[in-house]
């Protein structure tokens, strides 16, 4: 682990509405996560957690604040600039996987790199690499309907890392799935972390936070605490 | 990102629902043939007009002298400085070098309220005329039986004639005409000849016709005073104006007119019938055209509907691909694309199907192609899918990433 810090977010603020209707789905975050670290964030759902992680993965802009990923500022970019840091900085894993439809596990996990202009041989290359990690060599022309929910996932994990991105984001990628598939996926995380990638993981489950080193709640788009997971930690090391 | 990444995107997006791109694609192709068709039917009518005026001699022009009555108050008031026609004005119309466009004349001499007789049936021929062999041609009259004057006939002045078939039925009922001897105003005529059937031009019966050699009426019946007309037979239709300006310059010379307005003939052609029938034609493939052409755009907006439902139905790809790294050029670039495949897929079939629909004959007219409606259709239909695809292709880029995701 290194002291680079990934996430460096200032002062977050994110109103919805305005005037007396306005509500506040984050109310001053700071937040900052070092190059390599495993974090999970945490909390019931308003908490705010899903409009961090949107933010973080700029998705979306912060009413007020500042955040650099990975050492730039992105608080102040365009649309256009942002797919672009979305594409080569972040990888992404959804709730619902989110992968293409109609179009081979193999296609979907090189269409990150297809956007980002990579000659197709090397996407090629690089993407099989990617399946070959999270153990879907023999399922590179299936569709995302021919495989199961955690297969699925798995593509796209293989999607988010085959960009080589400077932090994993996961958005609730366990609450699909099932309890086996729930287990590969945390085992799969842990390898990706021991590799050195940084990864965020958001749920409200305990089981899957409990894998995370550092472990942050967040209650009415505020930080409530921020603990290293000593219990993990200590277990590893 | 390469633009060929893009097509290939675009071609996977239309391939998803090919019942609907087939479909869409056809509206443009309707679009497209029809307006092909059209007015491929409009110039093939326009042509069949022409080619009919044509066989009725749109190349003739007449030239009558002011003399003869026809002349009007204007006319009439300047008699003593009219000068007739003369067998020399026709001599020099037929001059090659005065009147290049003039392909030949002749001098016609009526002879009004003629009756012709064989046994006991007579026949009053509504053209009476003695002339020169050119004015078969120049007329378009043709000889359907037995055979034409010639000059040495008119040189001879042989009382030989050629009677038109409504003549030759009233004189002849079934029988042969040919090598009869008619007598008209008394003087004996033999038929050589019988013309085809022309139909009637205007109010006249073309077929109540008889031509004799000029010299053999005038002898016998008219005396050798002043032609009726002359009729000038101009090289092709297109240069019938031309034609007339040169007889003009001719006979102003020859009888000496001053100015335009105190000419002492007139000159009357098929070519003012010919630009009205022309601009009629125009008139009614502008109609087609103009049909077609909304047809065409109902098939535009056809594909702006389609394109618009699949944006909505791929709102979540779009967020998945936006989300990934996709720039906003890259999405508008895919669906403008794939209106604009839309489109030219339609277009090149419109095109295919035009050509194929204009071999048949519609409503009576043989459809003739005109090269332009095919790039004008082709290229407003690729116009149609850029512009009609336009809205949709940059509503699917200027989607919000984290709103496209939440979309279900």
């Amino acid at each position: 682990m290194s002291d680079h810090l990934v996430i460096d977010v200032r002062g977050a603020v994110k109103k919805y509405g305005t005037g007396q209707a306005s509500i506040y789905a984050l109310d001053g975050v700071d937040l900052q996560i070092k190059s390599g670290e495993y974090v999970a964030i945490m909390g019931p759902s308003g908490s705010g957690k899903s409009t961090l992680m949107n933010i973080m993965g700029a998705l979306d802009n912060m009413t007020s604040g500042k955040y650099f990923l990975d050492g730039i500022e992105i608080s102040s970019m365009d649309e256009n600039a942002l797919s672009i840091v979305r594409g080569r900085k972040i990888g992404f894993i959804f709730q619902s996987f989110n992968l293409i439809p109609r179009t081979t596990a193999l296609a979907n996990v090189e269409l990150p790199m297809a956007y980002q202009g990579i000659k197709s041989a090397e996407r090629k290359m690089r993407a099989l690499k990617a399946l070959e990690v999270v153990g879907l060599s023999d399922r590179v022309d299936h569709e995302p309907t021919e495989l199961s929910g955690g297969q699925q996932q798995r593509v796209a994990v293989a999607r988010a890392l085959a960009t080589r991105p400077a932090l994993l984001l996961a958005d609730e990628p366990t609450g699909a799935l099932d309890s086996k598939s729930t287990h590969d996926l945390l085992d799969l995380f842990d390898q990706i972390n021991a590799a050195g990638r940084t990864v965020i993981v958001i749920t409200h489950e305990a089981d899957v936070a409990d894998r995370a080193k550092r472990v942050i709640r967040m209650r009415d788009g505020k930080v409530v605490s921020d603990t290293m997971n000593d219990r993990r930690a200590g277990a590893r090391t | 990102m390469s633009i060929l990444e893009i097509i290939r995107f675009a071609f996977r997006g239309l391939s998803i629902n090919r019942l609907r791109t087939a479909l869409t694609t056809l509206g443009i192709m309707i679009g497209v043939s029809s307006v092909i068709i059209l007015i491929a039917v409009g110039n093939g009518s326009a042509k069949s007009i022409q080619s009919s005026l044509d066989r009725l001699g749109t190349n003739s022009i007449q030239v009558r002298s002011n003399a003869g009555g026809f002349g009007g108050q204007r006319a009439r008031a300047s008699t003593a400085n009219v000068k007739p026609l003369t067998i020399l004005d026709a001599v020099a119309l037929s001059d090659p070098k005065q009147a290049p466009h003039v392909k030949q004349a002749a001098p016609i001499a009526n002879s009004n309220n003629t009756v012709c007789s064989f046994s006991t049936s007579t026949s009053t021929p509504s053209t009476f005329s003695g002339t020169w062999p050119s004015y078969f041609e120049a007329s378009n009259a043709k000889v359907s039986k037995g055979t034409y004057f010639t000059t040495e006939d008119v040189n001879q002045s042989r009382r030989v004639a050629v009677i038109g078939q409504t003549t030759a039925t009233e004189l002849f009922g079934t029988d042969n005409p040919l090598n009869q001897t008619i007598r008209c105003g008394g003087i004996p005529f033999t038929v050589i000849g019988i013309t085809e059937a022309k139909g009637s031009q205007g109010f006249q019966d073309g077929d109540s016709l008889f031509l004799a050699p000029i010299t053999a009426v005038e002898n016998s019946l008219t005396g050798y005073q002043a032609l009726s007309s002359i009729i000038v037979e101009a090289t092709s239709s297109t240069t019938t104006d031309l034609a007339q300006t040169e007889i003009q310059t001719i006979l102003d010379a020859r009888h000496k007119v001053k100015n335009a307005n105190s000419r002492d003939y007139r000159l009357f052609n098929q070519a003012s019938l010919l630009a009205t029938s022309s601009s009629n034609s125009q008139v009614f493939t502008v109609l087609l055209g103009a049909v077609a052409a909304i047809s065409l755009l109902v098939g535009g907006i056809g594909i702006t509907n389609i394109m618009l439902v699949t944006v909505i139905e791929r709102t979540r790809e779009i967020g998945i691909r936006k989300a990934i790294g996709a720039p906003k050029g890259a999405i508008l670039t895919q669906f403008l694309i794939e209106a604009t495949i839309l489109s030219l897929v339609g277009g090149l079939m419109g095109v295919a199907g035009g050509f194929i629909g204009s071999q048949f004959t519609i409503i009576g007219v043989k459809p003739v192609i005109v090269p332009a409606s095919v790039f004008l259709a082709f290229g407003v239909s690729v116009l149609i899918g850029l512009f009609f695809g336009g809205y949709p292709a940059s509503r699917a880029a200027s989607l919000r990433p984290i709103e496209a995701l939440r979309h279900e």
